[in-house]
């Protein structure tokens, strides 16, 4: 119980928008309740959230100023499979996988707070094997569109900018998920030695069962799932 | 080693208690998950289908929509952050607006130009 009231005095917190209020007029530590990590980790995420929307903002200035009809995305990245033609089959697959991988990566953020140490390292390898199959997928389809004549300046189907625009977001995205595969391995490599049950202090943990840098790790994946539903949305459907 | 186990515990929920830890039913996650796969499945099908115009756009953005604000809430925890912290990351976005309608205005004025000057479309 003592615990409750070490540094601040939880109790005293006002709740909803004069929580709010009070918590940004405070003078003290705006985010309270909120560890370090995670507050620095959202303003990453935050800014990154600009840097795509800048992409995909500078993609509709291109789509919409071109006097030259867009690329069908439809038959772009469809796949022909036994005679058949599927229209964006290989881009679905690929937005199953990721939203796998973030189910994987809620269950082992549950797990963690639980301080189930297996379940939550063997669920982040999840994760980062279905991140890795994302990556490969997006690897197959550069190089069939390559392979098919598209280049930043040029491709064979309409208005030059498809390139540029498709190689820009996709590629950016794509780097994302591999950071985030090298860092799920990396953290769930701690969790199954059991880094953060010892009582030892390091950048990712306080130790002594402090699990937050799942949580931290699975702000980031979640975010790279988000980003793909928005590219999933202004670039492939629309 | 009673103690100092005891103590070890103590320490780490203390840990939790500051960081608000989030703990929340496994039964939700997989509820989020299962709509994120049939929102998912969904936008597909207006692909699929050969929506087209008006009622494609209004699918794909609400579709979008619903499942960004799912992973966003649920996945990622907004739902239970403090307000302080959940209006610093989801008020500046906004003016992303601004910069889309100005964007808008600009390419309609080079798509203008365009046509004028090489007198395409």
């Amino acid at each position: 119980m003592e615990s409750k009231f070490q540094g601040q005095d939880q109790t005293l917190l006002q709740q909803g928008h004069s929580g709010f209020a009070a918590d940004w007029s405070s003078d003290q530590r705006v985010f309270k309740k909120v560890s370090w990590g995670k507050a620095m980790m959202w303003i990453l995420l935050l800014s990154d959230t600009f840097v795509f929307a800048c992409f995909l903002v500078a993609y509709m200035t291109a789509r919409s100023s071109t006097t030259v009809d867009w690329p069908n995305a439809s038959e772009v990245f469809a796949l022909h499979i036994g005679g058949h033609n599927f229209p964006l089959l290989l881009i679905a697959i690929m937005t199953f996988v990721l939203i796998s991988s973030s189910g994987t990566m809620a269950m082992a953020v549950n797990n963690a707070y639980r301080k189930a140490r297996v379940p939550t390292a063997l669920l982040m390898l999840a994760t980062a094997a279905l991140g890795a199959a994302f990556v490969g997928m997006q690897a197959f389809e550069w190089t069939k569109l390559i392979s098919e004549g598209v280049r930043p300046w040029e491709n064979p189907w309409g208005a030059e900018q498809f390139g540029a625009s498709f190689f820009m977001i996709t590629g950016f995205h794509g780097t994302h998920v591999t950071i985030g595969v090298i860092f799920l391995v990396i953290i769930a490599r701690k969790v199954w030695r059991g880094d953060f049950d010892r009582d030892e202090r390091s950048w990712l943990s306080s130790g002594n069962g402090d699990y937050e840098g799942v949580e931290i790790m699975g702000l980031y994946w979640h975010f790279v799932d988000l980003v793909w539903v928005f590219i999933f949305a202004f670039f492939y459907l629309w | 080693m009673a103690h100092s186990s005891q103590t070890a515990g103590t320490h780490a929920k203390a840990a939790v208690d500051e960081h608000g830890g989030q703990q929340h039913p496994i039964r939700l996650y997989l509820l989020v998950w299962g709509l994120l796969f049939v929102l998912s499945a969904a936008s597909y099908y207006v692909d699929y289908a050969g929506l087209q115009g008006l009622l494609r756009w209004t699918l794909i953005l609400i579709f979008m929509m619903l499942k960004a604000g799912l992973i966003v809430a649920v996945f990622m925890h907004i739902a239970w952050e403090r307000l302080a912290l959940s209006y610093a990351i989801l008020l500046p976005p906004l003016a992303l607006i601004g910069l889309l309608v100005i964007l808008l205005v600009e390419s309609d004025y080079t798509v203008a130009t365009r046509v004028m000057e090489f007198g395409s479309r």
